[in-house]
This record gives C-alpha cells, structure tokens and sequence, in this order.
C-alpha cells in the first residue's frame, strides 16, 4: 500500500537528514582539522588558511595545498625516543591493566550470577554502591600513595623508587557497570547447559572457561573493549600518581598533555618565554602526536562498532 | 482464621501401625530450620570455589573503592599529621571553615555554584539531545546511510579527555598577539558574527580567545560534552525505537493516524520506560561531572575561566596538594558527593512510586 507522505513528515525527514548529516561532519571535522594541520606549515596553520587540506608555504610566497611531514618527524627522531617510550608504556598499561581487569571481573561476575550463592544480595550491592558514591578526588589519591607505599614496602624498596605503572595497573580502570554487564551475560546462559557440564563432572572453573566463557563471547569482547579504551584513555590519575621523575613510565595522554603546557602556546601562563627552533609549529607537532594517540582507536573502531550497540543495550535494566 | 487446624490436616494416621506420622516434607522442612546454620555453613563450604572466585574482586573494590571511604574521616579532622588517625577530631569545624571563612568560602561557593550550574545545563541539553537524534536515525530508511552517519557520530565517544580538550582548546583559540590568529572554529563564528560583535571581541582577545573566557565557556563546555557523548547516547534510545512492535504502526495506521501521529502516540509512549530509566541514571551521575575534563580546561586561578570553570572536584583537587588545606577538600567534595548519592536515590524512589520502572 503505497502511502502520500504527508507534508509534515516530508519536512521532518528533510530536517533528520539535513540536521544528522551536519551533525556526522562536525563530528569528524575536529580530526581532519588534526591531521592536515599537522601535515601544514606553522605559517599556513597561524593565518588560519588550513581549512580542510594540509597547506604549505609561507606569508611572502603565498600558500598551496601540500604536504610537509616534517612535523611527524619530529614527534618520531626529534623528540628522542620519549614519545614512543610514552606510546610503548601506553601499550603495556591497556594490554596488561585490561586483562587483569577482565580476570577479576569476569571471576566476580561468575560468582554473582550464580542464584545459589549466599549473600549475594549483599554482594551486589557491595558493587553497585560504588557507582552511588565516591570518597573524592583527594581521598583517592591519599590512598593511591598508601597502598602505592604497602606495595612498595612489600618488594622491600620505597614509594620513591618503585615503578609506579604496576600501582596504575592493579588500581584503576575499575568499573562497576562492565561488572554489572558481565552478571547479566552469564545469568542469560541456561542453566541446563551448567548441570549438564556439572554431570559430565565439570568443576567450577571448567563450568566458567568451557561453558560461560564461550557462551557470553560477545559480551566479554564488549568488555574488553571499553576496559582496553578506558585504560587506552585515561590522563587524570596517571598524572596525579607518576611523578616528575617517572616520565619514563608516562602514559601518551600525559606526555602529549605535559609537551602542550610547555610548548604550545594555547595554554594562559605559558605563552611565552618558550623559543622553538623549526619552521613547522608547535601546534603541528601537538596535532600530529593527537592523531598518533587516536590511531589504535580509529584501528579498533570498526571492530568496536558491531559489539557495543549490543553491549549498552544488555548494560540496562535487571537485578 | 475462620477454621480451627485439626490433628489431621498436617499429621498423617498410619493405619498399619496406628500412630500419626509427620510427613515427608514437612520433616524435611523442620531439619532444614534446625539447621539453618549448619546448612549455611556447608553450602559455603560445598560451593567454596564461587566464593574464591569472588576474592580477587573483592579485594580490588575493598581496597581501592572502599578504602578511600575511611579517608573520609579526615574532613572532622585536623592537623599537620601526615596520618589522618593521628589528626585531632575537630567535629564539623572544617565544613564550617570552608561554608563562612572568607578565605575558603568564595572559592567553595563558586565552585559549587558552578559545579550545579555546569550539571544543571548538561542534563538540559544532554538528555533531550539523544532521544531527538534516535528520533531522526529512525527516519533514515537506508541503512548504509545510517550506518555512516552512525559511525561518524560515536566516534568521539572513543576519544580520549585529553585529545578532545586539546582539539577544543585549539579550535577556540584566541590569537597570541604573535603573528598567530584565533582557533579556525572562534574564526568561523567571528565571520559569522561579525567582528565587532560580542563574540567577535570576545573571540579576539589576545591570550584568552573563546575557550578562556568567562562568558563563553560554559557554552563551549556544553557543546564538547553533546559533541563526545549525543551520538552514543542516542543509541539506547535508537534500540528502543527499533524495538517497539510493528503491529502498533500497523493498529495506528489502521485508526487513519499519519507519521507524525504514529511518533507522537506510538514510538514516543513506546520509548517511555528507557527515557525513564536513562533519566534516573543521568541523575546518578549529575554531579560527578568530568572533573578530568574541567581539570584539563582549567588548571589554575591564572586561566581566564577559572570564575565559571572551577568545580568541586578541581577545588578539592588542588587544595588537597597542600598538607594544611587537604581536610577542607575532602570536606567539600564529601558534601558534594552525598548529595549526588541523594540525588540518584531519589530519581530512583520517585520513578519506582510513579511508573515502577527503576534501576536498582
């Protein structure tokens, strides 16, 4: 039955593609900005004549469309190795720090979804306090620096001397939702499935790895991947908790964050007193180590795409 | 009770031995009471691997989410002790110190005005924003389109605090009085405004530009939050709207009612329950407002939007650096977050009373 589209919905449908198609462009913009500014010369980017296309030359002989990888170079030889011990050290806190946060999740999560487990109530509720209420900023970072200190007597040396990422590790990327997520997944697994591995004289941790696991793939990929971008992300506590005199254990956001405050001119106290030698800007180099931090999430990103439409649509609403 | 039991409603008369006998279950049941210790025991006992399981995870949550709890008690109290079990108990003296001492109290207040001020709008334009983008998703009938339009849209999500900040800060830039001009976004909307109008003026002030400005910034603010999380928000709301029957299109269509009626009394009633849901949890998380995002806007009193871009969460921060004022942080921010607990309670209490949705 084909319908006339009335003149209300015809102006509707024309408002949702003209209003989502300006929306997806200034969503990607920001990034196609980043990256052929830091493909331009510092004179091109200063007069704003970067628009979408990288843009070389200069004031006196006039700007074309071209490119200039210099830049680039330097976040990759110029800036020493720093950088990629910052990106290496990166690499390392979201491979490690998400498995570890996927062990522990996953094992609670098990234990959780089981109805027989006594006090499991109270358990939950154990967890789901957390995403009420928080002790604070400062709180937490008292007792980042004790258990840092209980860590560091445990290996007989001093808070000072550690290495803190193993602290960043152990510590951070808790998340009582991913947790919650997880519950969820397994209790949707029938428990026929459980008393028939239970039968075949399957113990617990069989019944999880050959039976759950499997079972609630898709989940734990979902998972996985907001744990592996939260860590892949995070800035604030690796800040606070590594020092100065760690830089070789920065993450890239703060290393990127720590050559923005000295070296660019964006930021109020630190305009000047700062002499840059090359010809490209500062502001090239700054871009280019953004785009170089949002690559491994452009990689993964298609990949992420097909899991987590589903992933925050089973986050919701049980108990 | 109307009837009295009688011997025989819950004993059995064996006619072979003449006595009355309990029955099966009942006995059962009875053992089972009796004991109810024992059995408790010898289930944790039977299922002790569940309970192995749930150490390490317990451990995690003790001693870094709950923890950080008992650090609390050093808000009632002071001292220069670095232990705060050392420090002497001065009851509710620092929550007075920083609510009427003039040293602490401007800084507080505005940090808390702002703190709401700042949620406040969030929730103004964050929430509505992603259930008018499902709506619009839901007119794209071609599914590549969508798709497109989709990934384009979430991708910010994934972004790190400080590659977006970073990209703001630059795009907002004001000149520096070098040879360098403003952000090319403050340039766009200069063009647009035109140069002698307040955003113009405001745009090319040396040093502060948009970004670090008093008046623009929460305005900005905002614009970063839609521009990282609208897209992605839209997506429950998009599911729910897929998930509403077709038969209820095909009933509506039947009663003669056209699209927009359809949306008003068929999808709109049908997405009602996530809406309130999603309400309730933005309302848990209204004040624990990116304080890592505000941080990275304004990382001190010297930055032009310290006025309207200090929160509770920065306060705190940067008081607790200093031995003397850490109690006063942990004060303010304790209060702050008690109330976003009362907060997430409440929504939740409110909406189970009123439509038995909730999430907890």
């Amino acid at each position: 039955m084909k319908r006339k589209m009335e003149i209300s919905e015809l102006i509707f449908k024309i408002i949702s593609y003209v209003c989502l198609i300006i929306l997806a462009v200034l969503c990607v913009y920001p990034l196609i900005y980043a990256l052929s500014a830091s493909l331009s010369s510092s004179g091109a980017i200063n007069g704003n004549h970067v628009i979408l296309w990288p843009m070389i030359g200069n004031s006196t002989d006039g700007f074309q469309i071209g490119l200039m990888f210099e830049a680039f170079g330097y976040v990759v030889t110029t800036a020493g190795n720093t950088f990629w011990v910052a990106y290496s050290n990166t690499l390392f806190l979201c491979f490690v720090g998400t498995i570890w946060c996927l062990i522990y999740s996953i094992l609670g999560a098990y234990a959780l979804s089981k109805k027989r487990l006594l006090g499991r109530r109270g358990f939950n509720f154990f967890l789901v306090f957390t995403m009420w209420f928080a002790a604070g900023v400062v709180p937490q970072y008292l007792n980042y620096q004790r258990t840092g200190q209980i860590m560091a007597a445990m290996v007989g040396s001093t808070y000072n001397e550690i290495d803190l990422k193993w602290l960043i590790i152990l510590a951070m990327g808790m998340n009582a939702t991913n947790l919650i997520l997880l519950r969820n997944a397994f209790e949707g697994v029938p428990s026929e499935i459980e008393e028939a591995a239970r039968i075949d004289g399957a113990t617990e941790l069989q019944i999880l790895t050959k039976v759950y696991i499997p079972m609630s793939k898709a989940t734990i990929a979902t998972v996985a991947l907001f744990f592996g971008i939260s860590r892949w992300n995070g800035y604030f506590w690796a800040q606070k908790v590594l020092p100065q005199e760690q830089n070789y254990s920065w993450p890239v956001q703060v290393y990127i964050r720590d050559f923005i405050e000295n070296s660019t001119d964006l930021i109020g106290p630190y305009q000047d007193g700062f002499s840059w030698p090359y010809e490209f800007s500062t502001i090239s180099v700054m871009y280019a180590m953004v785009v170089c931090g949002v690559i491994p999430i452009l990689i993964i990103y298609p990949f992420i795409q097909k899991y987590f439409a589903k992933g925050v649509n089973m986050g919701g609403v049980k108990e | 009770m109307s009837k009295l039991l009688k011997y025989d409603d819950f004993l059995i008369f064996d006619e072979a031995t003449g006595t009355y006998e309990m029955p099966a279950e009942q006995r059962v049941r009875d053992e089972t009471e009796r004991n109810h210790w024992k059995n408790t025991g010898f289930t944790i006992l039977k299922d002790w691997r569940l309970y192995l399981m749930l150490v390490p995870m317990i451990f995690v949550y003790l001693l870094w989410k709950y923890m950080p709890m008992y650090e609390l008690i050093a808000s009632f109290k002071y001292g220069t002790e670095i232990s705060a079990l050392d420090r002497d108990w001065v009851g509710v003296s620092n929550f007075a110190t920083i609510f009427t001492n003039i040293t602490y109290s401007v800084d507080f207040w505005r940090a808390f005005r702002n703190t709401f001020a700042l949620a406040f709008y969030g929730l103004l334009f964050g929430f509505p924003v992603p259930i008018i983008l499902a709506l619009f998703f839901n007119e794209i009938r071609s599914n590549i389109t969508r798709s497109i339009i989709q990934v384009c849209v979430y991708l910010p999500k994934f972004l790190s605090t400080v590659v977006v900040t970073t990209l703001a800060i630059s795009l907002f830039r004001g000149p520096d009085g070098a040879g360098s001009d403003m952000g090319i976004v403050s340039r766009f909307l200069t063009i647009i405004c035109g140069e002698g109008s307040a955003l113009g003026t405001q745009a090319s002030q040396v040093g502060n530009g948009l970004i670090y400005s008093t008046r623009y910034f929460r305005g900005l603010y905002i614009v970063t939050e839609l521009w990282e999380h609208a897209g992605y928000d839209s997506i429950v709301f998009f599911a729910a709207i897929i998930a509403v029957s077709p038969t209820s299109y095909e009933a509506a269509q039947i009663d003669g009612a056209g699209k927009m009626q359809q949306m008003r009394y068929v999808v709109i009633p049908g997405i009602l329950s996530t809406v309130v849901i999603m309400l309730i949890m933005k309302m848990g998380s209204l004040l624990s407002i990116s304080y890592e995002k505000l941080y990275l806007f304004c990382s001190g009193k010297t930055i032009g939007n310290y006025e309207v871009a200090s929160v509770v969460s920065t306060l705190a921060n940067s008081w607790g650096e200093n031995q003397d004022t850490a109690a006063y942080g942990i004060a303010g921010e304790m209060m702050n977050n008690i109330i976003g607990m009362i907060l997430v309670i409440g929504s939740n209490f409110i909406a189970r009373r009123a439509s038995d949705i909730s999430l907890y």
